[in-house]
């Protein structure tokens, strides 16, 4: 069979996010869209799942939380307690408020460090990477869907141009 | 279809079309720089090599070579060092906090405005390391294994909470920035022509391409991170403060630091930034996008910061005297009458009633009076932190140790150093860096730019 890729250049944020949902209401399969900027309501649209980075992060900053206070229990209660201008270091709840600002400071490095990690991770972003969108305009101002058709390109491309594309690019593959 | 709001005012001046914005934004760092950029780099870069020679000086000879002495043991150090951290601070609130309050006017000075915060930190940073005197066991400042025990480092301290702060201050401002450089680095990358400039940028890029799901992450990454930095920023001059908070000096043992240390961080800042922005916008052309609206919006920030911050130091005042305390009844007296009264009233001049004339509109929409106002809030600011540590320490609680305080060659060389590494890391990022945050500002070109007036008008 032979497998085409399409490309349908847009010149509006606006006119591409209806173009996605006309053609999703057809009940084609949209590869990708790549745009220069965030496009509000275009994961709804392209019926992405909503992102857990959010969720991770707290899952990290929980980690952190929970570093910190075992890190000041350890050193400053179990291995060498001290008495600090007569404030003795003899439990974890009595010394409690004077680590609260580390606790917090840790929580939020561990919890803002890992998810850009997660983050830089999950989309592949790395220093290194040649990747790029297939039309080097889509940095600056128009918008490019990318569709696989099997067969189906004259269908592909009619709605293309149905729903407002200013230009339509084919790439065969094998 | 086009939203806009006909009570506000455009951000976005000059009809200006997407690509427009890639145009304007790219123009600096695909260009020459003018002969004016050169003259301020080199200018700059002098300065840093001067502060650089005097930073070397103390290393090699002790800290002895500064102004400070028995009883002042903290002076232009660690006044310049609370200085450039508050001057930082501006930089996460115009990016976080104006980020969760969904004010759009954030979009054309952030990226400057965050630039500042990362340069001035590492300016910040450098004066605690260089007042260890042994600047080269730095490190003994982290809770790492060692021969004596090990003996750790004390976690009621805090000067030991600060290097917790600033270090996860400027960690993590840094890769807010960094994320949302990477699609305008890519922006960049892709209309590159020439192969090394290229070649830096798309490893800069990280294979940036714009796909759908990755502005998802990255809006939810940029609203998470905003959410962290916004309780981080208060909490980083909320410990500073405690560094004099929790002592028991007069004149430092006070509880409305906390506060008082943030609004007076923010007020500098935006000074700061308006200082920065103010010659930026003239020489990069960007006009268009920092308009006379988002100047009058920081005036405005100023204005109410510096009241906050004039209220502080009549509570200051009014707790010292219905404290009954006579050490702490002294102190500020001594403050506003002693030896240093005319810090003092540099300081009540700079901060409490020159940002007054933000009121008038006339005069906060002025870019001359504007840019005088910033530079004498920059200079008050500094005043005020000189006046908390000086003033508190040179008379203490024994007469006879009573002194003053004056700076020595390499005090004043370091100081000016610092500056001048500061403006020689902003030029630098003025020329290769896309000074406005492009891929979003690109999102309000439709609700907040004259050219949507036009076109929902017809």
């Amino acid at each position: 069979m032979n497998k085409k890729i399409i490309y349908g250049i847009y010149d509006d944020d606006d006119i591409i996010l209806n173009a996605v949902k006309t053609i999703r209401e057809k009940g084609i399969e949209i590869n990708e869209v790549y745009s220069p900027f965030p496009i509000h309501g275009l994961d709804h649209a392209l019926g992405l799942k909503p992102t857990r980075l959010a969720i991770t992060s707290f899952i990290y900053g929980c980690t952190g939380l929970s570093l910190a206070l075992l890190m000041m229990w350890y050193m400053m209660i179990q291995d060498w307690p001290m008495n600090i201008g007569g404030k003795p270091s003899f439990s974890l709840i009595e010394n409690l408020p004077s680590f609260i600002p580390i606790t917090f400071e840790c929580t939020v490095f561990f919890a803002a460090h890992l998810m850009v990690i997660t983050y830089l991770i999950r989309c592949k972003l790395y220093p290194g990477s040649s990747e790029t969108s297939p039309d080097p305009r889509t940095t600056d101002d128009m918008f490019l869907m990318e569709i696989e058709s099997y067969g189906n390109e004259a269908e592909v491309i009619a709605l293309f141009k149905e729903t407002g594309a200013v230009e339509v690019k084919e790439e065969k593959i094998d | 279809m086009h939203y806009e709001s006909p009570i506000r005012e455009p951000l976005i001046l000059d009809d200006k079309t997407l690509h427009d914005i890639t145009e304007d934004i790219a123009a600096p760092v695909e260009g020459k720089a003018n002969k004016w950029w050169w003259a301020l780099f080199l200018f700059s870069l002098v300065t840093f090599m001067w502060g650089a020679g005097c930073l070397a000086y103390t290393a090699g000879t002790g800290i002895g070579v500064w102004g400070l002495n028995k009883t002042v043991g903290w002076a232009w150090d660690i006044t310049n060092f609370v200085w450039w951290v508050g001057i930082g601070h501006a930089g996460t609130l115009i990016s976080a906090v104006l980020l969760l309050f969904r004010q759009k006017w954030r979009l054309s000075i952030n990226r400057s405005a965050e630039a500042m915060t990362i340069f001035a930190v590492v300016q910040a940073g450098l004066f605690p390391i260089f007042h260890m005197g042994r600047p080269w066991l730095g490190y003994w400042v982290f809770p790492l294994p060692n021969t004596y025990g090990s003996l750790w480092v004390n976690f009621n301290s805090p000067l030991l909470w600060d290097v917790f702060a600033i270090s996860t201050y400027l960690t993590v401002s840094l890769v807010f920035w960094y994320m949302g450089l990477i699609p305008d680095f890519a922006m960049i990358r892709d209309r590159a022509i020439k192969p090394i400039p290229k070649k830096i940028y798309t490893l800069l890029s990280f294979g940036w391409s714009g796909r759908a799901k990755h502005w998802q992450r990255f809006e939810e990454l940029s609203l998470v991170l905003a959410g962290l930095a916004t309780p981080l920023v208060l909490s980083v001059h909320t410990i500073v403060s405690m560094d004099f908070a929790t002592s028991v000096i007069p004149g430092w043992h006070t509880t409305i630091f906390p506060p008082y240390f943030v609004a007076g961080a923010i007020f500098s800042g935006f000074a700061m930034v308006q200082t920065l922005l103010l010659v930026m916008r003239k020489v990069v052309n960007m006009e268009s996008y920092i308009t006379i609206k988002h100047i009058e919006y920081m005036n405005i920030v100023i204005m109410v910061t510096g009241s906050i911050v004039g209220v502080a130091y009549i509570t200051e005042l009014f707790i010292a005297w219905y404290s009954g305390v006579e050490f702490e009844q002294y102190a500020f007296l001594n403050r506003a009458t002693g030896p240093y009264w005319w810090a003092y009233w540099s300081m009540m001049t700079c901060n409490v009633f020159s940002p007054q004339f933000m009121w008038f509109k006339k005069l906060r929409t002025s870019i001359a009076f504007t840019f005088f106002i910033s530079i004498v809030v920059n200079i008050g600011m500094w005043f005020e932190r000189f006046v908390i540590i000086v003033t508190s320490l040179h008379r203490d609680y024994l007469p006879s140790s009573w002194t003053m305080f004056s700076p020595s060659f390499v005090d004043i060389g370091i100081f000016v150093g610092t500056i001048g590494f500061f403006f020689v890391l902003f030029l630098l990022y003025a020329r290769t860096f896309p000074v406005i945050a492009q891929a979003e500002l690109k999102t309000i070109v439709k609700s907040s730019s004259t050219q949507s007036r036009k076109i929902s008008h017809e």
